[in-house]
């Protein structure tokens, strides 16, 4: 394309934004600039994505929304993929970044507000320190380990014990393009040599000296915090856009959950990335690249609160049969479940909530109670068995149950919240248990204790809308097996959910499947993460588009990823600063707050 | 060994002969009187907190009595052999005004920042040890340590501001390498040579910001905070870097510790006393061979969920759902947890007091903080709230005392510590928890 139709084509993408008219007439016109643009880079297409063609003719989402430029802390995951993607996996960073807390629902935007305090500012160079030094080491034969300098600096020095300008230039200036996510300016280059020279000379090691340069990038704000920077957008006067380097960092971070690769910055250096063809062709070759599957499974770890696992344990004497590897494995057995039923099956997102498609490992195999084969396999529970869905596996399960015994308001609590994108308020402070402390009233199943809870009329309210649910997994134990019977009373499955009535825990999976705030949120979740903060009121018309464009590619993610992505919303600085949301609806709307069981 | 003089000791020390050999040999290495170093200086007070979760049982965890040779009821009895190296006060409040009662949430916040929170995510204020480590931790490699015996490192009971959190070491065998690792500096080695990589990590350092500091007016207010604090942080890594080239003060208590295992997730209890037990003697030797002079101590978070094998409810669960025993007049197995608490604790005060240092202990010149979420869990009650202190503060402080608040505010118990350590405030706490009142009963 060149560079002429290249400004034509920008034109007449915001001349159309402008007029409220995005939409076939628009995109008629450009499509043949549009197909131009993707004709090189075909082959980075796959299957389940459509090319960028058929989607560059479609509305892209409303042209007045935009998002707020932010300044988003790496999160630790991010921290581990950047150092293993820049220098390889065999590169060990350590956990320098602390893990955050959840901000509406995610701890991704919590990332947006956190600061940095002097103890973790020496965890980092800690870290940084520890890193440098693998980069840098030579290996050694008798413990087979490899000299990681002689493939990460890209040349040698002439001498081992002196500065090398030429060579540290070059090694600064390609390490630093993919840590900064930008390429180094001539000073910034410059200054860095000077450092290397003059380190180098002192240490009277060339690789040394590069060592202390890195771990100093390393601890670089621009490198640990990815700054949206702006600049005026040449179709509004007056608006801005994120420029073309921190589109390609959130894209990145959004679809990968690590900084860009070369490819993206050169999409990124072209100014190609700001254009509808260009965003399109690079959105596409992120869908279709391996590390999407990083990025697919970080979003849903966050979304399920998976990092709960990080720090559970079941009572030993109750489960004697969950170890630490069994807890492991759940989470990663969900995690394949929704990488393979979403992307490499591109299958409704829906759906996820009544497969019987899974992947079992041994230390499952035991738990479901099904035959055991070496490694993971693909597995389908049989259309007779109770377990249909991500919520009647065991990482759901365990994870929302007490060590030693199940809960079926954590489980009704986290479904409304993680799921359905509601608030469940908290218990109020002074909750009153006398009836199911009561000793002699000798309560078999949790159906039976929280029937008597509920007959406290303030505990009532929201136990209402969290218990229905839980009872309904209550044939799954604590550790998420399946049984009949609690205390040697036959276990009720009965439950509803927004009215709709089931007596197991299939009829619950498929309640949910069609709950229309199942898609929603995901929707919300999703648009907040890749837009690295907390939404608010300003972003109700771009949701009810997206919302609108899930539902038309039938549930389908990487079409709900690439709508996102290529939204104007994406990458337009929103005018008006965002206020905080307010408080999300809560189910109930008398609500007064249930009593944690 | 009184023919032993300073400079035989250091020479033998020089010659590698173990350092922990024997605990007199400390004098040496003070002045006369054993009240300061050799050099003049006088001996550092150190401060560090313990937080633990979900109160008390009040009827047998409050003293009859008052005052010194207090009473030890059935919950504290395990305090006996470190009674007198602490002080128990009970019956102090934590006053919210108009906010709201946060459950786990406003009780220790109010007494470890003199405010009440908004919201479960607010964070008012700053925390004692912050404030403290500001005045007495900028000369030692770490300005503070925080740890949390829970494993999870958002346990901590310790912030800088909302967006701040001190998150705390959750493995023992990482605060093991974070302290003892290699940049560690042995204050006691043979020599000491400035480290030249040192020098060179500093002078890259020095403009690591340049480009950064270029965006700032690119920025909102916030965001434009949160990235002058990360420069404040670097500044703070610099002045970390400046330390590790001058000669540390030998310290005569400090020896090499061994790494300790690493152990497996978890909350049983067992799991987490032994956690408790590796922090503390890693926290020890950090303080002996002044790596830090400010920490924190989770015990367990304000929700404890400490578990015990074999019964279905962890400790905030039970703290809600067990009857009190009406013979008894308490929850049998919530105190239960509460004890294995308070053992931690009197273990806790035992290990610092066990190491020597002048004419008294490591703990004579030191002052532990103690504080909880709630008096009565099962209510989420923030009234009549137990506080501990350990140590003398430099003989600052009276111990082995019993005090009665009489319903006072709790954050006088923050006012009169961070007075004695030096603070210079003339009040602390907002609305109703503001107090200019010293507990004058535990001042010496």
């Amino acid at each position: 394309m060149s560079r002429g139709t290249q400004v034509q084509t920008v034109r007449e993408w915001f001349r159309a934004r402008s007029t409220g008219l995005v939409g076939g007439a628009f995109w008629a016109g450009v499509a043949g600039t549009v197909t131009l643009g993707i004709a090189g880079c075909t082959h980075l297409l796959s299957d389940h994505h459509p090319a960028a063609a058929a989607a560059t003719t479609q509305d892209l989402g409303p042209a007045e929304a935009g998002t707020r430029a932010r300044v988003r802390l790496l999160t630790s995951e991010q921290y581990t993929n950047v150092i293993h993607d820049v220098f390889g996996s065999d590169i060990e960073p350590g956990n320098p970044i602390p893990p955050l807390s959840r901000t509406d629902g995610l701890l991704e935007l919590t990332s947006a507000s956190v600061g940095v305090t002097a103890g973790q500012m020496m965890q980092l160079q800690r870290s940084a320190s520890a890193v440098a030094t693998q980069v840098m080491d030579n290996g050694n034969l008798d413990k087979q380990l490899p000299a990681h300098r002689d493939y990460l600096v890209p040349c040698k020095p002439k001498k081992a014990d002196a500065p090398d300008d030429a060579c540290a230039a070059k090694f600064l200036k390609s390490t630093g393009r993919l840590l900064f996510r930008r390429p180094l300016s001539g000073a910034q280059l410059d200054d860095l040599v000077g450092k290397a020279h003059h380190a180098s000379a002192q240490l009277k090691d060339f690789y040394a000296g590069l060592s202390s340069v890195l771990e100093g990038m390393l601890v670089d704000p621009m490198v640990l915090m990815i700054v949206d920077q702006t600049e005026p957008d040449p179709a509004y006067p007056g608006r801005r856009r994120l420029d073309a380097f921190s589109v390609a960092s959130r894209l990145s971070f959004f679809l990968w959950n690590s900084a860009p690769d070369a490819e993206v910055l050169k999409a990124a250096e072209s100014g190609a990335i700001n254009t509808p063809a260009g965003r399109a062709r690079v959105v596409d070759m992120m869908l279709a690249s391996p590390r999407l599957e990083n990025g697919i499974r970080a979003f849903f770890d966050d979304m399920f609160a998976f990092d709960d696992f990080d720090t559970l344990a079941k009572d030993a004497m109750v489960y004697p049969n969950v170890s630490g590897t069994t807890l492991k494995d759940a989470r990663e057995q969900t995690l394949r479940t929704v990488y393979d039923h979403l992307i490499t099956r591109n299958r409704d997102y829906r759906d996820l909530f009544t497969t019987r498609n899974t992947f079992i490992s041994p230390p499952l195999a035991a738990l479901y109670a099904v035959p055991s084969v070496p490694g993971w396999v693909p597995y389908e529970f049989p259309p007779d068995s109770p377990r249909v869905g991500i919520l009647s596996q065991v990482s759901f399960l365990a994870v929302h149950s007490h060590p030693g015994r199940s809960s079926a308001t954590r489980r009704g609590k986290a479904l409304r919240e993680l799921l359905l994108c509601q608030v469940v308020p908290s218990p109020p402070p002074n909750v009153d248990f006398s009836i199911v402390e009561d000793p002699k009233a000798n309560f078999h199943t949790a159906r039976e204790r929280l029937t008597a809870h509920r007959s406290n009329p303030v505990c009532a309210g929201c136990h209402r809308i969290t218990d229905p649910i839980g009872l309904a997994l209550e044939n799954f134990d604590g550790a998420g097996q399946y049984r009949l019977t609690e205390r040697g009373a036959a276990i009720d499955a009965s439950g509803s959910l927004d009215g709709k009535n089931f007596n197991d825990p299939p009829g619950l999976a498929h309640a949910l499947h069609d709950h229309p705030a199942l898609p929603t949120c995901l929707v919300k979740r999703m648009y907040a993460y890749g837009s690295g903060g907390p939404l608010s009121d300003a972003d109700k018309p771009e949701l009810t588009w997206l919302d609108k464009r899930f539902a038309a590619t039938g549930y389908r993610v990487p079409d709900l990823l690439r709508a996102i992505a290529l939204s104007p919303a994406f990458s337009e600085v929103a005018e008006i600063p965002a206020v905080p949301a307010p408080p999300a609806k809560t189910a109930s709307l008398t609500a007064p707050r249930p009593a944690a069981q | 060994m009184k023919d032993l003089t300073r400079r035989r000791v250091l020479r033998g020390m020089f010659n590698g002969a173990a350092v922990a050999v024997g605990l007199p040999l400390l004098n040496v290495f003070l002045n006369e009187n054993g009240t300061a170093l050799a050099n003049g200086a006088p001996l550092p007070v150190r401060f560090g907190t313990w937080g633990w979760g979900l109160g008390m049982s009040k009827s047998i965890f409050v003293p009859q009595k008052t005052g010194p040779d207090f009473d030890l009821p059935e919950e504290i009895q395990m305090l006996a052999p470190v009674r007198d190296k602490i002080n128990l006060f009970t019956n102090f409040n934590a006053l919210r005004d108009a906010m709201p009662n946060l459950c786990h949430t406003t009780g220790w916040i109010i007494l470890r920042s003199g405010s009440a929170p908004a919201n479960t995510s607010a964070r008012p204020g700053e925390t004692i040890d912050v404030t403290v480590a500001k005045k007495i931790g900028t000369t030692t490699r770490f300005p503070s340590l925080t740890v949390s015996s829970t494993g999870d490192p958002r346990d901590t009971y310790s912030y800088e501001s909302a967006s701040s959190i001190n998150s705390a070491e959750g493995s023992p065998l990482a605060l093991y390498n974070t302290i003892f690792g290699s940049d560690y500096q042995d204050p006691n080695a043979k020599e000491f040579k400035p480290s030249p990589k040192i020098l060179v990590r500093k002078s890259v350092l020095s403009s690591v910001d340049d480009d950064a500091k270029k965006l700032m007016n690119e920025v909102g207010a916030e965001d434009k905070a949160r990235i002058d604090q990360y420069f404040t942080s670097l500044r703070e890594l610099e002045r970390q870097l400046d330390r590790q080239l001058e000669k540390p003060e030998p310290r005569a208590t400090c020896h090499a510790v061994k790494a300790p295992p690493e152990l497996k997730t978890g909350v049983d209890y067992e799991l987490v006393a032994e956690r408790h037990r590796l922090f503390t003697d890693l926290l020890v030797m950090a303080v002996a061979c002044d790596q830090t002079r400010v920490f924190n101590m989770t015990y367990s978070k304000s929700f404890a969920s400490t578990t015990k094998p074999g019964y279905e409810k962890p400790h905030h669960t039970a703290s809600h759902e067990e009857p009190v025993d009406q013979k008894l007049g308490y929850q049998p197995m919530v105190s239960w947890f509460l004890r294995r608490s308070f053992e931690s604790w009197a273990y806790f005060v035992d290990a610092f007091s066990k190491v020597k240092e002048g004419d008294g202990t490591l703990l004579d010149n030191m002052l532990i903080y103690a504080s909880t979420d709630q008096s009565f869990a099962k209510i989420h009650s923030i009234e009549g709230l137990p506080m501990f202190t350990a140590g003398r503060a430099g003989g600052k402080f009276k111990t082995g005392l019993h005090l009665d608040g009489a319903g006072t505010q709790g954050a006088r118990l923050g006012y009169t510590m961070m007075k004695t350590l030096g603070v210079e405030i003339t009040s602390w706490g907002t609305q109703s928890n503001n107090t200019a009142k010293e507990i004058h009963e535990i001042l010496v």
